[in-house]
């Protein structure tokens, strides 16, 4: 069945409260710490920092408490402008980037937890092995029979305004783990993200394994577990929308037997 | 010490699942009228004695629309279960129990209701 509860080692304890330090623009980090080599269980440690020496986004807000109070606290983080997606976590009860979301945008004290129902590597660090698995399962490459052309596959204007709001995508995963369908069943729900990165190839005019590409996602687990939820449109930090790349599949579906 | 990708990928796709989120459409559609008149029919009948309720199921209109409606009801219902169903059991034995029951206990509601309406229709 599903589990509404965590498991007795995964319960949340009282963390450690950081030196609070001597200035008037205070701001309080509460941050989900959990460390695979202690043998403890979870807990959440409140951080105080000047705001007047910080940056405005979250993830200057971390790499700051790295730096100058705690450089044990681990967190994956690269480009610090949204493109990258390494820096996806639960924000004040939301799931995006840390490097985009502006910490003058949380009222109260600032909560910092991993992507939810992702196994935690450590801190802030979700395993991502299974979901990337999940995205090279659907090919994500072109594929064709008709022999290469000696320059470029041709691609109309029209043809490839089918890829807006699609390819910038960036596997940040945010949207598929906000998913309660996902958190339910992502062992074999194939989820928002991979999702829309498999609507991507399916609509893209060169592409000549569309029918291919349905016969692998046409299951009751891997596409349809998807029940219009919406979360993850509201929670792509890029603005995408993953729900309705997985319409348009489900559409396709009717399509083609219809 | 399956691959990451060996797990993804499983027994294979199913090759399935379409037919049922279609005739969830599709009987949610019949469901519009249907239910509607169920509704008005239920509601006209407020209080009536047993006589004038069957005199309107002698109606032909009236016998059908309610098989209808009786059909398409517990067929929508079949599959909307059987999607919670996948959804929250996750146990393969317990899951497959449960799918049966709800496909004996629809197709035998089915067999009462379409029974009692004839019988009353035909005042057999």
């Amino acid at each position: 069945m599903v589990e509404f509860a965590l498991p007795q080692n995964s319960k949340l304890t009282p963390g450690k409260i950081w030196p609070i330090p001597m200035a008037k623009n205070l701001r309080e980090f509460k941050i989900y710490r959990w460390n695979p080599d202690d043998g403890q269980n979870p807990h959440v440690d409140t951080y105080t920092l000047d705001m007047d020496t910080c940056g405005p986004m979250v993830l200057d807000a971390l790499v700051k408490i790295k730096n100058e109070q705690d450089p044990t606290l681990t967190f994956r983080r690269s480009c610090r402008e949204g493109i990258c997606g390494s820096c996806a976590m639960n924000i004040d009860g939301t799931n995006t980037l840390a490097c985009l979301k502006s910490c003058d945008d949380v009222k109260g004290a600032v909560k910092i937890y991993p992507l939810p129902h992702m196994a935690v590597v450590k801190d802030l660090v979700p395993d991502m092995t299974h979901f990337y698995a999940q995205h090279r399962s659907i090919e994500p490459w072109l594929k064709t029979t008709t022999p290469t052309p000696q320059a470029e596959w041709k691609q109309s204007e029209s043809e490839r305004a089918l890829l807006d709001g699609l390819y910038e995508c960036i596997l940040c995963a945010c949207c598929s783990t906000s998913c309660p369908s996902y958190w339910w069943n992502g062992d074999r729900y194939l989820g928002p993200a991979v999702l829309l990165q498999a609507y991507r190839w399916l609509i893209d005019s060169r592409d000549e394994a569309t029918g291919d590409r349905l016969d692998n996602l046409e299951d009751p687990f891997r596409l349809y577990r998807c029940h219009t939820i919406m979360n993850c449109a509201k929670a792509c930090p890029k603005g995408l929308s993953p729900a309705k790349a997985i319409a348009e599949i489900k559409k396709m579906m009717v399509e083609r037997r219809v | 010490m399956t691959t990451d990708l060996g797990k993804v990928r499983g027994l294979g796709s199913a090759k399935s699942g379409t037919e049922h989120f279609w005739m969830q459409r599709v009987t949610a559609i019949a469901n519009l009228p249907l239910v509607i008149y169920l509704v008005y029919f239920i509601f006209a009948h407020l209080g009536a004695p047993r006589a004038a309720i069957i005199a309107s199921i002698k109606n032909p209109f009236c016998a059908v629309a309610l098989s209808l409606a009786m059909i398409s009801i517990l067929w929508h219902m079949r599959l909307g279960l059987q999607v919670v169903i996948e959804d929250y059991v996750h146990s393969e034995g317990r899951k497959l129990a449960t799918l049966l029951i709800i496909n004996f206990a629809t197709f035998f509601l089915g067999a009462v209701a379409l029974y009692s309406i004839l019988k009353m229709s035909f005042g057999l």
